[in-house]
Formats: C-alpha cells, structure tokens, sequence
C-alpha cells in the first residue's frame, strides 16, 4: 500500500497531492534556509498566524460579491495580504519601539490569529452554510484538492523558487553580516522585507496542504536538519530544499496510504524524523559524533596520565586508565607496565619535561600557549629545537644509591 | 442588565477571562524582559498533545489527567527545548519551532487516530476554548453570590483558575527581589549568589503552570495574547518595573473585560443576530491596546525615560 502510494499509484487526488507537497516542501525548505540563518526562525509563526484574518475577509468579500467564498487564489490573495500588514507590524514594533523582535512576533501573532478566530465566527453566523473549508486553513486539507489548487501551488512555489535563486546572494550576505552588507551598500531593511515576503508567499501557498499552523514547520525543520550536515550556506540551502521536498512526497504518500493520517502532521512527522535523524548522526555535528570525539578525547587523557604514571613509578588506581593502557598492550592487568609501556612512559615523561622548559621560556610563548597536556611535541616544535630543549634538560643521571 | 440575567450568564465566563489574563500577564512580564515571550506559544501548542494522551490513557474527559499531561507535555517541550539547542548547537528560536511544531503535529495526528467523537475534545475547541460556556446556572441574581447551594454549581474552571492565580502571584510576590535582579542583570544576580538557572526554570515551569490553567478555560489564543500583549504595551509606559507589572494586570483586565462585552453585546449593537468568539475578541481588544501604547506610550523607543529624547 505505501509502496503504492509512494510510486503514485493511489489514484488521482493522492498523486496530485504527493506532486504538490513534494514542491510545496522543496521552496519551503529553501526558503526557510535564509530565514534560519538570520536567526530569525520564528518569524514565520507570526506570518503564517497572520494569514488567518486575511482568509476570513476575503470569504466575506468573496461572498459578498456574490461568489463562491472557497476560490482559492481569492483566499490566497487575502491570506497574502492579511500576513503583509501582519509583517509591516511586526517590523514596525521591532524598529520604532522598545519591543524585542520575540514579543513582536508573539503580539502580531495572537492578535491577529485572535481577530481570525473572531471573523470565522462572524461567518459562521452568516448562514453562508459553505464556510466548512475555511477550517481546513487551520490545519490543512488536501482532501478535495482540486486539478486548479495543484496548479496554483505549483506556480507559486516556483516562483518563490526562482525568486529566492535570484535573490541568494544578498540575503545571503545579510544573514551572516548584515553590518558588512550595509557598508557595501545594499538596503538590509529592504532585502529582510523580501526575504519575509519569500517566507509569506510559501505560507500562502502551503496553506491548502499543511494548514497555517504547521506550515512553520515546513519553513524550519528542513533548514535546521541541513545544517547540520555542511558547513556551507549554498549547500544548506541545497540540502534543506531536498530534505523538504522528501518529507513533503513521503509525508503525503504515508497520508494516502491508510485512512485517519492527515496529510498536514503527517509531513511534518516525517520531516521530524529526518531531524532527529540528522541530530544522532551528522558527520561533525551530530550528537553520534560528539560522543565518539569525546570518547577519543577521553582515552587520550587517561592514556597519557596513566603513562605519566607509569614513569614515576606511581600506581594506578583509575580502573579505566588501567583498561585502556592494557587494552593497547602498554601494561598488565596488575598494573605493571610491558616493555613497550615503559618505552612510551619514558618518552611520554621526557615530553613532559620538554614542554616545562618550553613553557618557561619566553623565547617559545606562541608554541607555550598551545599546550594542552595532550599534543605530542613533535607537531609543534622542529627536530633542532626539540635537540636544543634536550641539551638543556641534559642526559639521564645516576641515581644516589 | 439585570442582575438575574448578568450574574448566571456573564459573571463567571467574566470573572474565569479576567483571572487567567491576569495569571498569564504576571509571568508574562518578566519572559517579556526576559526575550524569552515565545515560551508561551510554544506551550500553548504542545499543551494538546499532552491533553489528547492523557485522553488516551484514562479514556475520558477529566480534569485533573488533562492538566497533568497538559503540564507534562509542557515539561517534555522545555526539555527537548534545551537538549535540541545544546546537543545541535541550533539557536533557541529555531530550536522552539522545530519542537513545538512537531509536538503539535503529533497532538493532532493522535487525535485524529483515536475515537473522539463522542467527546467534546477537537482542534478547535483547544485553539478557542469555550469561554461563553462557562455558564453558573444555579445562579438566580445577585443573591446567589451568598447561597452556600449556589455556589456549589459554580463552574470548576473558576476554582481552578483562582487558585492558578493565587499561586502565580504567591510565587511573584515571594521571588520578586531574585526574579527581578536576574532578569535585568542575569550576572549580577549570580555573583551574590541567586542561583539563576533553577530561578529561570521556576519561571518557565509557573507560566507553563498558568498557560495549562487558563488554556483549560479560555483556549489557547488567549494564552499567547495575554502572555505577551498587556506586558508589552505595559513596557511602553513606564521604566519601573513595579508600574509596569500594574500596568499590565490593569491592560490584561482591561482587554478580559472589553473583550467579553463585545463579543457578547458588540455584534448585537452593530444589528447582527449572535455572539462572536469571546477569546478572539479579548485577544483582538488586547492588540489594539498594545498597538495604542506602541503610538503614544511614554516609553516606547529604547531611548527610555520619557522626554530625554
């Protein structure tokens, strides 16, 4: 069944879905991008709560014009609207009052969302008797998707596509320096208000599938879960466009596939398990990673300051040094150290010694502020030095009987 | 209007919008100072998946396992919060978005899987609550206020959130020196000692505390507007922040009060035929205030003090 669905084999409506989620995810994800690494991720809750309103008075506009209320560019262009004065708000309040950017954003979000809940139920008293599909802008529906819906999604999303291509490299510069960006010149504020008006027309778009709520998620997870695969913002990009697009076709595949799985939560599970996927495994980032570097770390330590030990003749009571020390064959298991063991102990003592002159010695202050207690001295200092240090240390003395 | 008609119909939706405004606008102020405001969406929206397992697990609609999960879910959030930002090195914002989302998403996707249909539990009744519903029907008038009868059919929601209300105020009024020195000086209030991290926690956990309370009763729309609206428009009147916190339970009251006649009597002046959502409508009320602040409040550029610019 899913495999069916999967390779679009479920009908019509399930196909037109699965196309459409699949865009719808590939343009939020590369949209969000920008926004993620502007550090301003949550905008896109205040957009996308702001939409509502804009729906509602368009049905009413809509209706009133004596038209069918659910046309859905009418909705859209509505929503569009409603999210713009929304952003204006928001950047009014950040810019010209003394409010943070989070209480702007949570006060254009409840306010407008609340004035959205107040005109959905002025329509409910209309007696229109046609509002059901409003509801459905709060969490998605894709069940009566239409061949014209899919149209419109897909346009919009490529156009927000070709937009964010054309408009890179600026907002690029913006999220990382925006101090630098003005001082080249470009207008920051403007190209922010792109960039939010980017954000503003995939949460239009989206809102037949996702709904307005979960929308958010499309903008912020895909371009999360990629960065923690690169280090790269062209790739990011890139990555979170796939990762979005992925969780959009499999989400809405897994949907079509067994009744009671909305589309909406579906895709943004899914989107959700390649996160946390990413999060355990990324390469450099991921949390697999760091606990395989701070084991690696962990070992270097204990080997070393059990080789110290070693050499001092001092005993061990670390049970984990012990181990690791016996693992690599550098001593027993009562703690005695093997021939090799002592070799490295003495040579690990000798290093020690080496780097106590160096960091005595104000001639070596750069290659003393790399001391760590861990890195060999042979990686920092050249063959000659190293002779001139052991000249000073001198060879190895008798011992008093 | 007469007190037979006020006091059964309007006085305890009234009294249940106005507490939980003010329960949600004292927390509120401090995670405003704090940038720390969107705590409150986020766990405005987790709140439903903790309800909806609770549902699951005792199979019915009681209060005390739904505000348990309701606060459980809060919890799990603040901690994937805090793990999600330090194990992935993501900024809190977008650390908060993925969490809340997902939660959300989760909530709704059990919802639909188990059968709810003979309960009253749905989206929207979580996004909107049920304010006007809230009805005290044993009331007769004025006189029922000290029938011992009467007031045993209060609605539970009033209790409960009186007592919310008690208990954030108890815990503001008992942590007002530390909670205050730590938000404007977060490393000040460590070196004589506050210990900022658990205080921190404190805060979130007592907001999530009041946002579970009020979201019982009023829905989640209301949560967020209060958590944020009245202390923000409060912060554009005055630099102290005693004033301000006064300021906020007065907008925070203001907007309950305004909000609920106009939902319920607005609609009727403008010649339509029924009320509209009281919780949008205090939520909206609440905007315009902020928004007026925002105009002319005396404090409202980071300059500060008024006339110094």
């Amino acid at each position: 069944m899913l495999w069916d669905a999967l390779t679009l084999q479920l009908g019509y409506n399930a196909s037109l879905v699965a196309i459409g989620a699949a865009l719808l995810g590939v343009s939020a994800g590369v949209t969000g991008t920008f926004l993620f690494l502007r550090k301003r991720a949550l905008v896109s809750d205040a957009i996308s709560h702001a939409t509502l309103p804009g729906v509602c008075l368009a049905f009413m506009v809509l209706v009133a014009f004596g038209g069918d209320g659910r046309n859905l560019l009418g909705l859209l262009a509505g929503s569009a609207l409603s999210a713009w004065v929304g952003l204006l708000c928001m950047n009014w309040l950040t810019r010209h009052t003394r409010l943070a950017e989070d209480a702007a954003i949570g006060a254009v979000l409840s306010v407008f969302f609340g004035f959205g809940i107040v005109l959905l139920t002025v329509i409910q008293t209309m007696g229109v008797g046609r509002q059901a599909g409003l509801e459905g802008f709060l969490l998605g529906s894709t069940a009566g998707m239409l061949w014209a819906d899919a149209l419109i999604i897909a346009v919009g999303g490529a156009a927000t596509l070709v937009l964010v291509m054309i408009l890179r490299r600026p907002m690029t510069m913006v999220a990382f320096d925006p101090e630098y960006a003005a001082a080249r010149g470009l207008p920051v504020h403007r190209i922010d208000l792109a960039m939010m008006g980017l954000v503003m027309a995939v949460t239009v778009v989206g809102l037949k599938i996702v709904g307005l709520i979960l929308i958010v998620a499309l903008l912020i997870i895909p371009a999360v879960t990629a960065r923690f695969w690169t280090e790269r913002s062209d790739r990011v990009v890139l990555l979170a466009g796939v990762a979005g697009g992925v969780s959009g076709y499999v989400g809405a595949a897994l949907s079509a596939s067994a009744p009671n799985l909305p589309t909406g939560p579906i895709i943004v599970l899914v989107s959700f398990a390649l996160f946390a996927l990413s999060l355990l495994l990324a390469p450099v980032r991921g949390v697999l990673a760091a606990v395989l570097r701070h084991l690696r770390f962990q070992r270097r330590v204990h080997i070393r300051q059990g080789l110290l030990a070693l050499a001092q003749g001092q005993k061990i009571y670390e049970p984990l040094t012990l181990r690791l020390l016996k693992r690599a064959g550098l001593a027993r298991a009562d703690g005695v150290a093997t021939e090799a063991g002592k070799a490295r102990a003495a040579k690990a003592l000798r290093d020690e010694k080496r780097w106590e002159i160096v960091r005595a010695d104000q001639a070596h202050e750069a290659t003393a502020a790399l001391y760590d207690g861990l890195r060999d001295i042979e990686t920092v200092l050249t063959r000659d030095q190293i002779a001139e240090i052991d000249r000073q240390i001198g060879g190895p003395q008798g011992v008093v009987a | 209007m007469s007190g037979e008609e006020f006091v059964p119909l309007s006085l305890t939706p009234l009294l249940i919008g106005t507490f939980a405004a003010i329960a949600c606008a004292l927390p509120g102020n401090f995670l405003v100072l704090r940038k720390q405001a969107l705590i409150g969406d986020a766990i405005s929206h987790v709140v439903l998946p903790g309800i909806v397992v609770a549902f699951i697990l005792t199979g019915a609609i009681s209060t005390w396992p739904m505000m348990l999960g309701a606060a459980g879910a809060a919890v799990v959030a603040v901690v994937m919060i805090e793990a999600i930002r330090r194990l992935g090195q993501i900024e809190p914002g977008a650390a908060m978005g993925v969490v809340f989302t997902t939660m959300f998403a989760a909530g709704v996707l059990l919802l639909e899987q188990t059968d709810t249909s003979t309960v009253h539990l749905d989206v929207e009744h979580a996004l909107y609550g049920n304010l006007e519903s809230l009805i005290w029907l044993d009331a007769v008038g004025w006189s029922s206020l000290l029938d011992i009868d009467a007031l045993a059919g209060l609605p539970p929601e009033l209790l409960r959130i009186a007592l919310t209300l008690a208990a954030v105020s108890v815990f503001t009024w008992l942590f007002w020196r530390p909670l205050k020195i730590s938000t404007f000086d977060e490393g000040f209030a460590r070196t004589i000692g506050i210990r900022t991290g658990p205080l921190g926690f404190a805060l979130v956990i007592t907001a999530a505390i009041a946002a579970v309370a009020a979201f019982d009763a009023v829905g989640s729309i209301i949560v967020i507007a209060m958590f944020i609206c009245p202390p923000a428009a409060a912060r554009m009147m005055t630099n102290r922040l005693e004033t301000q916190i006064a300021w906020s339970v007065a907008f925070a009251v203001t907007s309950a009060v305004l909000g609920y006649v106009l939902a319920g009597y607005g609609p009727l002046w403008l010649g339509m035929a029924d009320a509209v959502s009281a919780a949008g409508m205090i939520a909206t009320v609440a905007g315009l205030i902020l928004a007026v602040a925002a105009i002319w409040g005396p404090c409202r550029t980071r300059a500060g003090a008024p006339g110094s610019a």
